[in-house]
């Protein structure tokens, strides 16, 4: 076991350079230039040269990425002199268009994606795997119908759908939320039940997406399991119908579905630009949607791209982990 | 005499596993094959026969090219066919065909009876006299289908039947050489005699040699002229059927011989039982020296340190052992 | 006092409802074994060997299959139907009463338990006590059965055993709270054959250890011969013969056995004789003909008057003294044509 903890750990990390070096590059040969890009319209050339040292743009791309690098681990100091300023580690850029270091920024948006990632998770978590065992014991009745008619309709509705449905005929309809107030950012440890009524219809939105896929995905492996073999085995032993389903179905059954769940789970932390944007939440998503379409924020666009990749690649380590935990015979691998 | 229409020599088949991800460097061998030696008649039988990770399927395999051999010579009617590739060994496909062991996976579900059987036409480009069809229903015939199930399905018919369009299928274009693994192994009892019988029949009509790969030592026994025994990709016994079967030399074949449950409750029960102790051990990791000692009653020494050759015993030049301490 | 036999199998009958119709996969099935008693059921697919064997384990879904009949256990608290017990009561001699080995070792253990996990668990289910004692129990089955290195290897998962192996730890589990039953569904079809001797001796070991009563299921002549006391050699559902393993042996009563002890190759007969198969197949279970289920492959048909074959389905009769045929031909002419499909 240690030596494929090992092996997986250098590959991820291995990985994780391999992402941030591609995202770099590509950023570094777009035709735009961010250090044109600093100021607005009133750009003289003198300005544009001396932001493009201060942002370290003169330099070739390989020292760029170096410095990058060292900003993660100690901070960066942008130009020299009395106009320096340092963003303090881990420093992913500075954002000229909000006059802030990038991290900062993401500090602020990723508690709000964090919270509508977990929540949703619990939340489609709970309902769809548990439906979906649901479906599978009472498989060909009323209650199995019911969990695919589920499932059809929650896979064939966007977010983009299903939240504007929802926000417009629950949420305002009946007066749940304050149009005005919706998506502000409150501390669940200062106001929870603010903190609960923000998010409560964003996390309906999203669950409902996930729930259905994890409902028919779940259905079919438990349904698939109980055929194997070591289960008659079990039954034959003279275990109880409860713990089989217990101890020996869905320990096999949910370990292909707990991987698949903790893949989807980084994703979001990357940010659901969608949901986040129909209900107003400032998170990651917003951000970086914005530093895209409306701002052109190249640094911003950096660090939440290379911050999506890499909760993807950490999730597939941990994931991979979780499986071999489980699983011994992916151990030996 | 006439030439054999195969002949191999020191035939191996190595695969090599990497074992880890990018960091790792572990390599492993299986010598699935580590060296086998034959000459096939028209008309004649071998019986290739062993147990779980022997090689014989491989064997089987190598034989035809559908695997690349690692090592040795493989001389089909004169010509060695060993370093052919898959292009020049195309037109001699037609000449050297395999029945498979399962009827259930062996038969695309998506092709019709007809397709399957016709295949061999099409990908030789020949056109039989009469035409594709008439000598697919011809051939169904032959093998005991009924013809007018020409666009059939293969989950329409019964194991024994899927088993007799495989038969079909490898007989379209009269090779001169069938390797069959394990054909019958996975069908009732009943029914494989019916296949056996099919076999013989097909083989006095068209004097085809067979390679029969199995692990039943009764099957083998009726239907070989000649049977060589593999253990781990090694072979340790090789003899006309008479000599092996009455007169085994090898440890292994006599464990073999006396493991095979008898149909007779009281010979049966009598006879004298040689049970192996241990199991089999993996083909990754094969024993050193003769790779039978870590189960032989017999074991010396130099059977964990040298390995043995396969030399002749007896006064006929044909039965051979490897074996240190051969039996009486 | 009268001894009975441990199992009494009666008139037990196991059907699916499906789609196309009702198959009937075991009819009329009736058969006693006793403790220290081996019993062979032999048949080929579709012959209902198995189902039998599920219905008297309990291990039919009652929802999906339509059963009726008696299969009893008598023990020692009293007997037991298990066919209209409780499906509780059923569970809790699972395990305990009677226990199950099935044909392919490399699928029957759960992959993500250690084997030690498994068989401690079975003891759990009926037996007061700690961990440690269930463990302790389980290193000494695992020794009786073979497995050398018991108390290191206890703690290992099933793929890192060998299929012989893995055996070996299903019979452990099935052995470790003293069944009075075993039933062994092809245990020895997915070893090699070196592999096969060891385990089907290892199993009459443990017969005898434990005095069960052994219901060995197979398709293999061979290893009914090497093993049983009585044989049912069963097709399309139902028994067709029945009696000790020298009357199936050298006195077959049924043309169904002859046939298919004269298909087989046996080893040691050298000299090539033609196989004599039997012509065609087994038939479907849904609505099966009427008559005798065997009349489309018999030899003998025209032997029998009246065309009884076709109109009236034999009954399981006594031909001689403990040794029943389900056939409509009288001794006399089943002793003729045993001989007959040897010589043709």
């Amino acid at each position: 076991m240690l030596k494929y903890l090992v092996r997986r750990i250098s590959a991820t990390l291995l990985v994780l350079t391999l992402v941030s070096m591609s995202v770099f590059v590509i950023f570094a040969v777009l035709p735009m230039d961010p250090a044109a890009l600093t100021c607005g319209k009133a750009c003289s050339p003198v300005v544009i040269e001396g932001n493009r040292h201060r942002l370290g743009l003169d330099v070739p791309v390989q020292v760029q990425y170096g410095r990058f690098v060292e900003g993660l681990f100690v901070g960066r100091q942008y130009g020299d002199g009395a106009a320096a300023f340092t963003c303090p580690a881990p420093a992913f850029g500075y954002s000229f268009n909000r006059h802030e270091c990038v991290t900062q920024l993401v500090g602020e948006a990723f508690p709000v994606t964090l919270s509508l990632a977990i929540g949703s998770f619990i939340l489609w978590m709970s309902f769809g795997v548990g439906l979906g065992i649901l479906a599978a014991r009472k498989r060909n009745h009323w209650q199995d119908r019911l969990a695919t008619a589920f499932v059809l309709i929650g896979t064939s509705l966007p977010t983009f759908i299903s939240g504007i449905l929802i926000l417009i005929f629950v949420a305002l309809k009946f007066g749940l939320v304050n149009p005005i107030e919706m998506g502000r950012w409150v501390s669940p440890y200062e106001d929870p039940v603010g903190w609960f009524k923000t998010f409560i219809f964003p996390w309906i939105t999203l669950a409902l997406l996930y729930a259905a896929t994890y409902t028919r995905f779940t259905r079919s492996n438990v349904i698939e399991t109980s055929s194997e073999d070591y289960i008659r085995t079990a039954r034959a032993k003279g275990l109880s119908e409860r713990d089989i389903l217990r101890k020996h179905t869905l320990r096999a059954a949910l370990a292909p579905i707990i991987t698949l769940a903790g893949l989807d789970f980084a994703g979001l932390l990357g940010g659901a630009i969608i949901t986040e944007g129909i209900f107003n939440l400032p998170g990651l998503g917003r951000l970086s949607i914005r530093a895209v379409l409306r701002d052109y924020d190249l640094p911003t666009i950096l660090a939440t791209t290379i911050l999506a990749a890499s909760f993807v690649v950490i999730a597939n380590l941990l994931v991979d982990i979780a499986y071999a935990y489980l699983d011994p015979r992916v151990r030996v691998a | 005499m006439t030439q054999p229409i195969l002949k191999i020599e020191g035939l191996k088949k190595h695969f090599a596993i990497t074992a880890g991800g990018a960091f790792s460097k572990s390599k492993a061998t299986v010598k699935a094959v580590d060296g086998i030696d034959l000459e096939i008649y028209p008309g004649q039988t071998i019986g290739l026969v062993g147990e779980s990770g022997c090689g014989k399927t491989t064997a089987g395999r190598t034989i035809l090219k559908l695997y690349e051999p690692t090592e040795g010579t493989i001389t089909f009617e004169g010509r060695d066919i060993t370093k052919l590739s898959p292009k020049e060994m195309k037109p001699l496909r037609s000449q050297m065909q395999m029945i498979f062991q399962d009827p259930f996976a062996s038969l695309n579900p998506r092709h019709t009876v007809g397709t399957v059987i016709g295949a061999a036409f099409e990908i030789q480009g020949i056109t039989p006299v009469g035409g594709v069809e008439a000598e697919v229903q011809r051939l169904m015939k032959r093998v005991g289908l009924n013809p007018e199930h020409i666009n059939r399905y293969p989950h329409e018919f019964s194991g024994g039947q899927r088993q007799r369009i495989g038969v079909a299928r490898a007989i379209a274009l009269k090779p001169k050489l069938i390797v069959a693994d394990e054909p019958v192994s996975a069908l009732d009892v009943s029914i494989q005699a019916q296949v056996v019988n099919l076999l013989e029949d097909l083989q006095d009509e068209f004097n085809m040699a067979y390679i029969f790969v199995a692990h039943d030592l009764s099957v083998v026994q009726h239907i070989s002229d000649r049977v060589i025994v593999m253990y781990l990709g090694k072979v340790m016994e090789e003899a006309d059927k008479v000599d092996l079967f009455t007169h085994p030399r090898h440890p292994y074949t006599k464990a073999l011989l006396s493991a095979v449950p008898v149909a007779d409750p009281i010979k049966g029960r009598k006879r004298e039982r040689i049970i192996l102790q241990g199991d089999l051990p993996s083909p990754v990791n094969p024993p050193a020296g003769c790779v039978f000692n870590t189960r032989c009653w017999k074991a010396q020494d130099k059977c964990r340190t040298e390995v043995p050759q396969l030399l002749q015993i007896g006064k006929d030049a044909s039965h051979r052992i490897a074996c240190h301490y051969p039996e009486d | 006092m009268t001894h009975k036999p441990f199992l009494e199998v009666k008139n037990l009958n196991v059907a699916f409802p499906t789609g196309d119709g009702l198959v009937q996969a075991s009819n009329d099935i009736s058969f006693t074994v006793a403790r220290g008693e081996t019993l062979a059921v032999v048949g080929e697919s579709g012959s209902g060997k198995s189902v039998t064997s599920l219905a008297v384990m309990g291990l039919h879904d009652r929802k999906r299959t339509e059963i009726s009949g008696q299969a009893i256990l008598n023990l020692e608290t009293g007997p037991i139907d298990v066919i209209s017990a409780d499906d509780e009561v059923v569970r809790k001699l699972r395990g305990k009463a009677m226990s199950m080995i099935f044909q392919d070792p490399m699928s029957a253990l759960h992959p993500y338990y250690s084997i030690g996990n498994q068989l401690i668990e079975a003891w759990s289910l009926y037996n007061e006590g700690s961990k440690q004692d269930g463990k302790k129990r389980a290193i000494e089955m695992l020794d009786l059965v073979g497995i050398p290195d018991a108390g290191k290897r206890i703690e290992e998962y099933p793929h890192q055993f060998s299929g012989g192996m893995r055996q070996r730890v299903m019979i452990a589990m099935a052995l470790i709270n003293n069944p009075s039953l075993l039933i062994a569904d092809e245990p020895t079809t997915a070893l090699d054959v070196t592999v096969q001797s060891q385990i089907l001796q290892l199993i009459r070991e443990m017969q005898k250890e434990f005095n069960m009563a052994l219901i060995l299921i197979t398709h293999d002549l061979g290893v009914v011969a090497e093993v049983a006391d009585r044989v049912n050699v069963m097709y399309a559902g139902k028994i067709v013969e029945s009696g000790g393993a020298e009357d199936i042996y050298y006195r077959p009563d049924h043309p169904y056995s002859i046939g298919l002890l004269n298909s087989i190759p046996k080893i040691g007969e050298l000299e090539s004789k033609r196989l004599v198969a039997i012509p065609g197949q087994p038939p479907s279970l849904i609505n099966l003909p009427q008559g005798c289920s065997f009349r489309a492959r018999c030899a003998f048909v025209d032997r029998v008057s009246n065309n009884l074959c076709a109109t009236t389905a034999p009954t399981l009769d006594q031909k001689t003294t403990d040794h029943f045929s389900r056939c409509h031909l009288s001794e006399a002419e089943l002793v003729k044509a045993r001989t007959e499909i040897g010589g043709k």
